[in-house]
């Protein structure tokens, strides 16, 4: 077994950098070895951030985004239009959404997809508590922003299925040739989709 | 060791930021599971959708062992069925099932079933149909088949209308009629294969399987039949109902 090379307090940061994505063993300890070089500038700094956000940082009990204010930026900014949902599974998609800056609505993040492998069921979501905002009365439209995957669209469709009674409008995102792809590179299931939702030009 | 074999996608578990645990019903090495390397990026993800069909090479060093697959599509029904609610619900649910089989186990039959069922899945009577065919069929593989060839009572090989919720076998419209409220319908489309069923013969098909395979199969491992189950016969009831062929291009409302 290789002998330790830094003191208890330099391993445990490195072991602690290593959990992150993207980075393993060797990655965290040049992450490590760069933050005891700029102690001053990235160190400490980052330190108390993490600190606050670790303080401040809390979900959305609207809509499950994390913000350090609840409800979120997202669920008091007066702008969106609160008659639109765009339903997302993390808070990444939604991040990603407002990146593209494509809609101005609310969201609603669920926590992730139905997925019977993993032992994900509608008990492990937020899908009631969207089944609840939906039949509040304000929402007008459902927009399903899940992804191209079994799993997220037979969530699409459970929610579906769950929205149903309430006469919501209920979209889902297109599927098909993403723009800058070339027809050559793309799957046979993308083609596919994408031939049978053809639109009128 | 190393072994190819066809397979059809059941699904995949994350597994670090790359790679995934593939799990597969292959034709020759029944369900199967291993390690995809990339199988989380953007090329693998379309080919690794639960109902696709791929051509999978499995290799260790040990049998024990967990392994790796090298996969390369071959028919990805998976872009096909996802705005088709019956579809997208039915492989949800035939993947759990499958998942009650012992794994590294040959199950050529299921495979077969399994696959022209996928092939069909545009058609909802059709694959609902084979839907009640396979689950009496995944009964027969765990060992808990139904016998529904002759009757308990009486031995009558014709005019069987009911299942016994008690020991699983045929009981004919005679014998059983006195205890009618008890014993299950049995619709004649699983006695007759050409017979295209009704709704309501649907309804009791999947009533009868969904019965037993609650009993045998979900509640001995502390499982639930699941949503998917529910949803996929809902969906196909509707569609029987008005007529639809289930397939959508429009949004989902």
């Amino acid at each position: 077994m290789a002998s330790a090379v830094a003191g208890p307090e330099i391993e445990r940061l490195i072991q602690l950098l290593a959990r992150l994505p993207g980075l393993g063993p060797r990655s965290a300890r040049r992450a490590a070895l760069h933050l005891i070089k700029k102690r001053e500038q990235l160190m400490v700094p980052l330190a108390s951030a993490l600190e606050a956000a670790s303080e401040k940082i809390t979900v959305c009990r609207v809509c499950g985004n994390i913000d350090s204010q609840n409800p979120c930026t997202v669920c008091t900014d007066p702008r969106r239009d609160p008659s639109v949902i765009v339903v997302v599974a993390d808070v990444a998609d939604l991040w990603a959404l407002e990146r593209a800056n494509a809609v101005s609505a609310r969201y609603h993040v669920l926590g992730g997809t139905l997925s019977p492998l993993d032992g994900v069921g509608p008990e492990d979501l937020t899908i009631e508590q969207l089944v609840n905002r939906v039949h509040s009365g304000d929402v007008k439209e459902l927009i399903l922003a899940l992804s191209a995957t079994v799993d997220g669209q037979t969530t699409a469709h459970y929610i579906t299925d769950l929205v149903a009674s309430s006469g919501v409008k209920v979209t889902r995102l297109a599927h098909g040739v993403p723009v800058g792809g070339e027809l050559d590179y793309l799957d046979e299931g993308t083609l596919a989709a994408a031939i049978k939702q053809r639109l009128p030009l | 060791m190393e072994w190819s074999d066809e397979a059809i996608v059941l699904g995949t578990r994350r597994h670090g930021e790359a790679n995934v645990i593939l799990e597969v019903l292959t034709r020759a090495h029944g369900r199967h599971l291993g390690l995809v390397r990339g199988g989380a990026g953007t090329r693998l993800r379309p080919v690794l959708q639960p109902g696709n069909s791929a051509n999978v090479t499995w290799r260790a060093r040990l049998d024990e062992h967990l392994g790796h697959f090298a996969v390369e599509g071959l028919r990805l029904r998976a872009g096909e069925f996802l705005n088709c609610r019956h579809a997208i619900f039915a492989v949800t649910h035939l993947a759990t099932l499958i998942r009650l089989l012992p794994e590294r186990d040959p199950h050529e039959d299921v495979f077969d079933a399994f696959e022209t069922l996928l092939d069909r899945i545009d058609a909802p009577s059709e694959a609902a149909m084979r839907a009640v065919v396979f689950e009496l069929q995944m009964l027969a593989e765990l060992g808990f088949g139904l016998d529904l060839s002759a009757c308990a009572a009486t031995g009558a090989t014709s005019d069987l209308a009911y299942v016994s919720p008690k020991s699983g076998r045929a009981v004919s419209r005679a014998a059983g009629e006195a205890w009618r409220d008890k014993l299950l319908p049995l619709p004649c489309f699983l006695l007759h294969e050409e017979a295209m069923p009704s709704a309501t013969e649907l309804a009791d098909g999947f009533a009868l399987t969904g019965f037993f395979l609650e009993r045998h199969a979900f509640e001995p491992r502390g499982l639930m039949l699941g949503d998917a189950r529910a949803h996929f016969v809902e969906a196909i009831l509707r569609l029987q109902e008005t007529g639809d062929s289930g397939a959508r291009t429009e949004p989902l409302s």
